[in-house]
């Protein structure tokens, strides 16, 4: 909502020289954000309005150009060349004298050109620095002002316009009245009130036979008829430059008076070319598939929950979205019938996005007007069209008025000041409650209060709270910290999440989330089956891009796309975690929509969980260039497989979960370099070496290597239990075996493991051969053993024969040999 | 070079009754012998050479070992003095070469640690250095804060159900801030499912789940159908904080949100709060912080939304609001961020650079 403040000014009695820095800080008190402070820019020099005298066409130019004669104000006319066509002789308009300067550093001489010294120049709104419009000059009409007079005050060059964010609650602050009489009450001044009118005495019959069927949708509906308006009238320069500063686009003075009055009081309306109407008018909501084309030339089919202003032909307008085009009001319209009705707000609603047709209308009726103006407005437009396009009043206004009365609030006086921690006297809560123009009855106790007409949105004790509280302001609310009852802390789960963030960071990984928005061709990419339940997705009805219209089933993509972006960027070493939820298509139920004035059975509320899909939150890592670096202390390595397999042991690890690793088969890993990751029996996730053709067709490194799990299917950690430790000597003994290559070597560690019993402390895999020195298909694996007893020093013998047993059970196992 | 101990002939045994001189016992035999032993001490370079002339002064050939031998030829009276004197000579040999041992096997030392002296400016950044990102240890930071105080951390899923996301929370099918909120719907059209576009509804699923005293702070990520530019991003993250208990009021409100300012901005921040309109709090207001490390200066900073819980939310929850009133509060990470740490860009944020992240480390 744009708001010059002149007009405002006419409104409140605002104090003499307040600053703009004032009346700013008490918008924003008020609850009405500054989006901007605009002032036009700055124009020095003489500029004056003029009367243009005389106009010599000149020829012979590539363009028609005018030699003018304008009366400034001197004893002589200036002569000023002009390119514009626009105007007559008679016309008043802003000339820019030499020495001026205009908006954009745009120095005025006077200057020969054309063959002529044209002293000056006629200017455009544009070229004026007060809008956009440069079509033709500024014409400011035929009188009301004399030639010679500083043009700075004419064109409000000096005034200043606050653009006002107004939330959605508040529908009385889309007009200059709304914002009057908060800043009056919010100030301490008086204002008037632009909508307190003496109604003229019209007499005759009403202006049109008008049913409102739809009381419910319509519970006012005003109409007032007009004839003899001289459809040519321009509108007076006062009121278009009100529409140019509020950014509306000045049409006809018919248009432009609605759009004022609009503005003024708050009251959208509408103009019937009256000889179009045909027959008498209901008001009734359309039957579905009825058609009506709109003012935009779009012909839109109806549904029935469209309500419609219909005359004998059918729908000639949709209510308070836009009019129809068989009414439309045009250069030979000299009859009008005005429309100024109270719409319930959620049809309103309903329909503009419906049709995609938001419009300062829409947007004022969606938030509720101010059924009580109805008629002072189509008088107020009235009165502007007689005055300024000869029109005059036939007959009596149609007022189709079935409002219930306004109920009363109880109010407890002490509300605002307890919700507020305030101790308001009850003398300041009826005060607040007075400057939004609420009537109160009674004191001390409980108060009767009716909200005001324009205020359809105080229903309830909170809602007069609120305004109580914003009247009274929040710098005097103090600061108290509550006292919460003793919490429980963060849950295993969020724990778990956040050591698992930790270790991989404190292992080398970057973190980094991803949107989870993705596309098929990404998950095509990975090489995943048709039938892979990754790719049962959700999708999102109104993506940012068709390229990415579903969520992600899997964090790969996005992490890879990451991996990839660094890598674009020059990074050659570049590890990347990262864990988030991840969501799983497939059928559900609709979640229902319950009712909110309670809460919903527990039947309602177990169907409505559970249409929401299961969001598991995955872990994911990927890691490419040399996982450890070179440097003078010798090569680095590559990042490899093993680390990505790695990364899972890490998170598993401060998940405090015991995972397992087996040879595993799934896309988008290397066949042969895939280790599948299990919890118990359960397959939790996969980590290894990407399938080559995947890193060739999303550009990645070759050898880049991933690993991704579900962090929720890790069972609930359990408390560890302390190892006893041993304070006697270890038995130190290596063993290489030689065993078939096919054989996992994780399960002969396990053997060996079992075979040697509980003497056994630690096993560790320290060197891996394959050669010439083995047979094919052999390797040697060579492994450390430690040997420890819980209540004595081992003897050698005793270390012997549990290595032994070690041994044998690899042998009996695997067919190991023990290597010399 | 050290000179050597001269040989000095061992005397014929000695008759008891017969006292004679023996010239090894001198004093000024004894004292020759300590003064060469000294000076070879003295000349060995080394501990090799020490080790190479001990046994000329102090081994059991040497001078006054030899002496030593002589004290049985003299008669008691002798003996008892001679005894002394050697004594006495033997004990400076010995505490001299103790010395020198001492101090050639300081220096040894010394030079050995000398030569292993190494470049301690060389790098060892052979271990890959991880980090986690900004958005979430500021995140847990500031939920670390709200746990401190006795708030439990509660959860919600981002793909949500309209009723929670929007009716719940006072927000009706054809409200204007309902189209205002720039929603991602999911498929089909009846699915009832949206993207969240706030954490609130983490408000409405623990209301619905149990009765007050309700603490409770809810961080996560949360969309909107904003393109990504400079200072919009699609997928942004939130931290929600509710309040629902007997007596509460702005006032609490204020004092919880000062709380949190200060620890995360110091001890001079604080909130400013301005008017506004949310459907599921009334009285609304946005708050501004006071960031006195703002890198053009200490400045207000709009920072989040609060306000008191709309009784229509506690009704549709279940909660009675004329026992209980509650507060909430939601603020923006990325514009914490942006602030804090003097962001530009919010793609900075979304593009997942290490160059970026890794600034932050582990635990910012």
């Amino acid at each position: 909502m744009k708001v010059p403040v002149s007009w405002l000014s006419e409104l409140v009695d605002l104090p003499a020289g307040m600053p703009v820095e004032e009346l700013d800080a008490a918008f924003v008190r008020l609850g009405f954000e500054v989006e901007e402070i605009v002032r036009p820019p700055a124009t020095t020099g003489p500029l004056v309005v003029g009367r243009v005298l005389d106009i010599e066409e000149l020829t012979g130019f590539k363009k028609p150009i005018r030699y003018t004669q304008v009366d400034v104000g001197e004893a002589q006319p200036r002569g000023i060349v002009c390119g514009a066509r626009n105007f007559a002789a008679g016309d008043l308009v802003v000339a820019a004298l030499p020495g001026a300067v205009l908006p954009g550093n745009f120095a005025i001489a006077a200057r020969k050109t054309y063959d002529h010294i044209s002293d000056g120049m006629i200017c455009s709104v544009r070229e004026l620095g007060i809008g956009e419009d440069h079509a033709g000059i500024l014409v400011l009409g035929q009188d009301g002002f004399e030639p010679g007079t500083p043009a700075a005050d004419v064109l409000g060059l000096d005034d200043v316009v606050f653009d006002l964010e107004v939330t959605p609650d508040r529908g009385y602050a889309m007009s200059m009245r709304g914002i009057a009489r908060d800043l009056a009450g919010t100030l301490g001044v008086s204002w008037r009130d632009p909508a307190d009118l003496p109604l003229p005495a019209w007499s005759g019959a009403p202006a049109w036979d008008v049913t409102v069927a739809d009381a419910d949708r319509c519970d006012r509906f005003s109409m007032l008829a007009l004839e003899d308006l001289d459809p040519s009238a321009p509108s007076p320069w006062a009121l278009r430059q009100r529409l140019t500063q509020c950014g509306v686009r000045s049409i006809s003075l018919a248009v432009d008076v609605t759009n004022y009055v609009m503005l003024e009081l708050g009251q959208p309306m509408h103009a019937f070319d009256r000889d179009a109407v045909r027959g008498p008018i209901t008001v009734r909501t359309a039957t579905a598939g009825e058609r009506l084309t709109t003012l935009d030339g779009a012909d839109r089919r109806l549904t029935d929950d469209d309500l419609l202003i219909t005359d004998d032909s059918g729908p000639i307008g949709m209510a308070g979205v836009m009019g129809g085009a068989s009414t439309e009001i045009g250069d030979s319209t000299t009859a009008v019938l005005l429309e100024a009705a109270h719409w319930e707000q959620t049809g309103i609603s309903r329909g503009v996005r419906r049709h995609r047709l938001p419009s300062e209308a829409g947007k004022r009726f969606e938030r509720g007007t101010d059924p009580e103006v109805t008629v002072v407005a189509l008088a107020r437009a009235a009165g502007l069209l007689v005055e300024h396009g000869g029109a005059r009043v036939v007959g009596a206004p149609v007022d189709v008025d079935t409002r219930a009365p306004r109920q009363a609030i109880a109010l407890d006086a002490g509300l605002p000041g307890r919700i507020a921690g305030v101790d308001y006297t009850p003398t300041q809560v009826v005060e607040a409650l007075e400057a939004v123009g609420v009537t109160v009855e009674g004191d001390g106790g409980t108060l009767r209060v009716t909200p005001p007409s324009w205020r359809g949105d105080l229903l309830e004790p909170a809602d007069l709270v609120e305004e109580v509280v914003r009247f009274r302001g929040f710098d005097e609310i103090p600061s108290i910290l509550p006292t919460a009852p003793p919490g429980r802390g963060l849950t295993e789960r969020q724990r778990r999440r956040r050591s698992i963030g930790r270790t991989l960071a404190e292992a080398g990984y970057v973190e980094a989330p991803a949107f989870p928005f993705i596309g098929t061709p990404q998950l095509d990419a990975l090489g995943l089956p048709g039938d892979d339940d990754r790719r049962r997705v959700v999708t999102v009805r109104n993506p940012l891009s068709e390229e990415a219209p579903v969520l992600r089933t899997t964090l790969l993509p996005g992490l890879l796309a990451s991996l990839a972006r660094n890598v674009a960027r020059g990074l050659r070493d570049v590890a990347l975690f990262e864990h988030g939820a991840v969501f799983s298509g497939g059928e559900r139920a609709a979640a229902p929509l319950p009712g909110v004035d309670r809460r919903p059975d527990d039947a309602t509320l177990a169907a409505l969980l559970g249409a929401v899909p299961a969001q598991p939150w995955h872990v994911a890592v990927a890691v490419t260039g040399q996982r450890e670096p070179r440097g003078w202390w010798g090569p680095g390595r590559p990042a490899e497989w093993a680390d990505a397999v790695q990364a899972a042991r890490v998170v598993a690890q401060a998940a405090g979960a015991e995972l397992t690793v087996r040879a595993g088969e799934r896309a988008p890993w290397h066949p042969g370099r895939c280790a599948e990751l299990l919890v118990g029996d359960r397959v939790v996730g996969h980590a290894g070496e990407l399938h080559p053709k995947v890193c060739e067709t999303l550009g990645l490194p070759p050898r880049t290597s991933v690993m991704e799990l579900d962090a929720d299917a890790f069972p609930a950690p359990t408390v560890p239990v302390a190892p006893s430790i041993s304070t006697f000597p270890p038995v130190h003994m290596d063993a290489a075996l030689v065993v078939a290559k096919h054989h996992p070597e994780a399960e002969l560690r396990a053997a060996l493991a079992e075979g040697a019993g509980e003497l056994l402390e630690d096993l560790r895999l320290f060197d891996v051969y394959e050669g010439s020195q083995v047979p094919e298909g052999h390797r040697s694996l060579a492994y450390a053993f430690t040997f420890r007893a819980p209540d004595r020093t081992l003897t050698g013998e005793e270390a012997k024969a549990a290595f032994d047993g070690a041994v044998s059970m690899a042998t009996a196992g695997f067919e190991a040999t023990l290597r010399a | 070079m050290g000179g050597r101990a001269e040989w000095l002939p061992v005397s014929g045994a000695n008759d008891p009754y017969d006292p004679k001189q023996v010239a090894a016992l001198s004093q000024e035999a004894l004292d020759d012998a300590l003064a060469l032993g000294v000076a070879a001490f003295s000349n060995a370079a080394d501990l090799e050479q020490l080790a190479a002339v001990r046994p000329d002064h102090l081994g059991d050939r040497a001078p006054l070992l030899l002496a030593r031998r002589e004290l049985g030829a003299l008669p008691p009276a002798a003996r008892s003095d001679a005894g002394k004197r050697l004594n006495s000579v033997l004990g400076d040999l010995k505490t001299f070469y103790a010395e020198r041992l001492g101090q050639l096997e300081a220096e040894r030392d010394a030079r050995a640690l000398a030569e292993e002296r190494v470049d301690v400016t060389l790098p060892w950044d052979r271990t890959p250095r991880g980090a986690r990102h900004p958005l979430t240890t500021l995140t847990d930071r500031i939920a670390d804060i709200f746990v401190g105080m006795g708030y439990e951390v509660a959860e919600g899923p981002e793909l949500e159900a309209e009723w929670l996301n929007f009716d719940a929370l006072n927000i009706g099918p054809d409200h204007p801030s309902r189209s205002m909120m720039d929603t991602f719907f999911i498929a089909p059209e009846n699915s009832g499912l949206v993207l969240r576009t706030h954490t609130s509804p983490v408000q409405a699923r623990t209301m619905l789940d149990r009765q007050p005293p309700i603490y409770v702070v809810a961080p996560g990520r949360v969309y909107r159908t904003d393109e990504l530019d400079a200072t919009h991003l699609p997928v942004f993250t939130q931290v929600e904080g509710l309040a629902v208990d007997k007596g509460l009021t702005m006032a609490h409100l204020r004092g919880t949100l000062d709380h949190l300012a200060r620890q995360l901005f110091g001890a001079e921040a604080r909130t400013r709060w301005r008017p506004h309109f949310f459907p599921f709090t009334e009285p609304s207001a946005e708050f501004d912080v006071w960031f006195p490390e703002h890198r053009n200066g200490p400045q207000w900073v709009e920072w989040g939304g609060c306000g008191m819980v709309n009784p229509r939310v506690l009704r549709a929850c279940g909660i009675d609001p004329d026992e209980y009133s509650g507060f909430a509060f939601g603020m923006g990470i990325e514009r914490a961020l942006q602030f804090r740490s003097a962001v530009s860009d919010m793609h900075d944020i979304a593009e997942a650079d290490i160059r970026f992240t890794s600034q932050f480390g582990v635990e910012q």
